[in-house]
């Protein structure tokens, strides 16, 4: 049914510390990994990967942007992107087939593959970019949140997370329920100041993105101040051979 | 947006069908007999072949009878409810009026289901919130505009159709004045799509692929924008500025066919422009519109 539920209490999602990513890309290699090996649906395809031209289905993309504040210097800011989960989420409410739908219990949206025609139009809905057509399944591929991970109790409690998290070696994403003021996700969004992508869009995305902290404005490199000269005039061991090389011939100033 | 020829073919054919068929349904030309069966055999053809058109670009057409279950909340399960209706029920005016002048309910019923047709299919379009210069009335007005147009120049209504006509050209206009600024006053930029303006000016530095995919593809299509101005021209001339000084002049057999063939490719042109001229929000994620 392509009726959205009325808004769940439990919000599962992600959110995703745009300060911490290093832009490694391990959590598309995994998320391609997980979703291609899982019985949820058809596998992750990819149309001449060895060839020229390569493409392929992925469900989390990393993106790098640079940004020029006034003062201060430019910084790189590495980008991942995979569904939001919105509350209010079109691509559901225009799938013509009821392939698409978001779940009343913990708000997951996910594509009943078995139902989807392949029309194209729930990507056409999603603002973020978050859907994908199988080009060798013909059906519609977006982020499950690895619902076939998280209540999967055949697998060790570790790994009860989207394959994304499990995997970011920079500790840059977190899985939890957002409906849940109280949750370690939710804090760390009220701590950290998250935030929407557009929202003046109005699609409630679930998943929550955490700014870069703040750099120092006049200061470009942290390390600076500790390789300034130490000055020529010590003493102790390292100053004595300082001095002495340096009346050897060939040394420089 | 990508303008894949089997959309710009449905929506172009299906509307002239549909159109044709409400002009038939109001009995303006309300012939029988053969000439009955072939205006109406016309109109089929062009609404049917839209519709089936329209299933080439589906990855599973086997399944497209589930597209009519989701009509509460989906335009597009609408639209294929209200082309089936119209069909059939137009199909059964069409056999009374074979035989006689018989049914002018059911015809006016069939009129309705044309609007309705041509009106959610606009819809699908004006629905998205992720391409501004979509999400306007002159969408849904032009559809129909055209479409009625069309409909009144195939079933030979002259006076219906130098006004439609001329309707629809002014509203092309203005969907195209007011399309061209949709984008930049719907607010959303690469600051707001990446929540990073607030620290600075954002510049998309690297792609998270070397090569294409799906969504590049699907909503990034900027080839040929570059020759819009040249198309609207082209096209504004085809679809309406050869029929409407034939109209006015007097329709002969030979003319009629000029401005019939002359409008069609002129709305296939419009429709190429109304995709690809179309920008996805999604493209300021990649640095492109
Ligand atoms: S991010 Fe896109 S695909 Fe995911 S719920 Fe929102 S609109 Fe739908
Ligand atoms: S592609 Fe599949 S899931 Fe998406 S709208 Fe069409 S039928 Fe629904
Ligand atoms: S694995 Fe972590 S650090 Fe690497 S790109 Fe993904 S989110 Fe960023």
């Amino acid at each position: 049914m392509t009726t959205l539920p009325p808004p769940s209490a439990v919000k599962l999602g992600l959110v995703i510390d745009l300060d911490t990513c290093v832009g490694c890309h391990a959590c598309v290699v995994a998320c391609k990994g997980w979703n291609t090996q899982s019985d949820l649906g058809a596998p992750l395809s990819d149309q001449d990967p060895f060839g020229a031209a390569p493409t392929g289905t992925f469900l989390n993309r990393v993106h790098s942007y640079e940004v020029t504040p006034e003062k201060g210097p430019t910084q790189q800011v590495h980008f991942p992107k995979s569904c939001l989960h919105c509350e209010d989420a079109p691509c559901v409410t225009v799938c013509p087939t009821g392939a698409s739908y978001k779940r009343a219990a913990d708000g997951i949206v996910l594509v009943n593959e078995d139902a989807c025609i392949g029309c194209g139009l729930c990507a056409w809905a999603c603002p973020y970019g978050a859907r994908e057509m199988d080009a060798a399944a013909g059906v519609m591929k977006k982020c499950t949140l690895c619902v076939d991970r998280i209540y999967n109790e055949a697998l060790p409690e570790v790994d009860r997370t989207p394959a994304c998290v499990r995997t970011c070696p920079a500790g840059a994403r977190h899985f939890g329920d957002l409906g849940d003021p109280d949750s370690a996700v939710s804090q760390l969004v009220a701590e950290r100041g998250g935030f929407d992508l557009m929202p003046e869009l109005g699609m409630k995305p679930v998943n929550k993105y955490l700014p870069p902290r703040p750099r120092d404005v006049d200061q470009i490199d942290v390390l600076a101040p500790l390789l300034a000269p130490v000055g020529s005039d010590g003493k102790g061991l390292i100053a004595w051979l300082d001095r002495t090389l340096s009346k050897l011939p060939g040394a420089r100033d | 947006m990508h303008p894949a020829p089997s959309v710009i073919a449905f929506t172009t054919f299906s509307g002239l069908g549909f159109g044709l068929l409400f002009w038939l349904g109001l009995g303006q030309p309300a012939p029988t007999g053969w000439v009955a069966f072939a205006f109406f055999a016309l109109a089929y053809t062009m609404a049917v072949g839209g519709l089936l058109a329209s299933t080439f670009h589906l990855g599973h057409p086997e399944r497209a009878h589930l597209a009519l279950t989701q009509w509460r909340t989906s335009w597009l399960s609408r639209e294929g409810i209200a082309a089936i209706a119209t069909l059939l029920l137009g199909g059964l005016f069409a056999l009374l009026r074979m035989w006689s002048q018989s049914g002018p309910a059911l015809g006016w019923l069939v009129s309705l289901g044309c609007l309705a047709t041509v009106f959610t299919t606009a819809m699908i379009y004006t629905q998205m919130r992720t391409v501004p210069r979509w999400r306007h009335w002159t969408t849904p007005a032009l559809f129909l505009t055209l479409s009625l147009a069309g409909g009144a120049l195939l079933a030979n209504r002259s006076t219906a159709a130098l006004v439609l006509l001329a309707l629809a050209a002014v509203l092309q206009l203005v969907a195209w004045i007011t399309g061209d600024k949709q984008f930049a006053q719907s607010g959303t930029t690469l600051a707001t799509a990446t929540g990073l303006g607030e620290i600075g000016r954002v510049r998309a530095f690297m792609p998270p692929h070397t090569g294409s995919n799906y969504l590049l593809k699907e909503f990034a299509y900027a080839v040929g924008r570059r020759h819009a101005l040249q198309l609207r021209v082209i096209g504004l001339i085809l679809a309406f500025g050869v029929p409407i000084p034939l109209l006015a002049a007097g329709l002969t057999h030979m003319t009629a066919l000029i401005a019939v063939l002359a409008h069609i490719a002129g709305v296939l042109c419009l429709r190429w422009l109304f995709f690809a001229q179309a920008e996805h929000v999604m493209g300021l994620y990649y640095g492109k519109r």
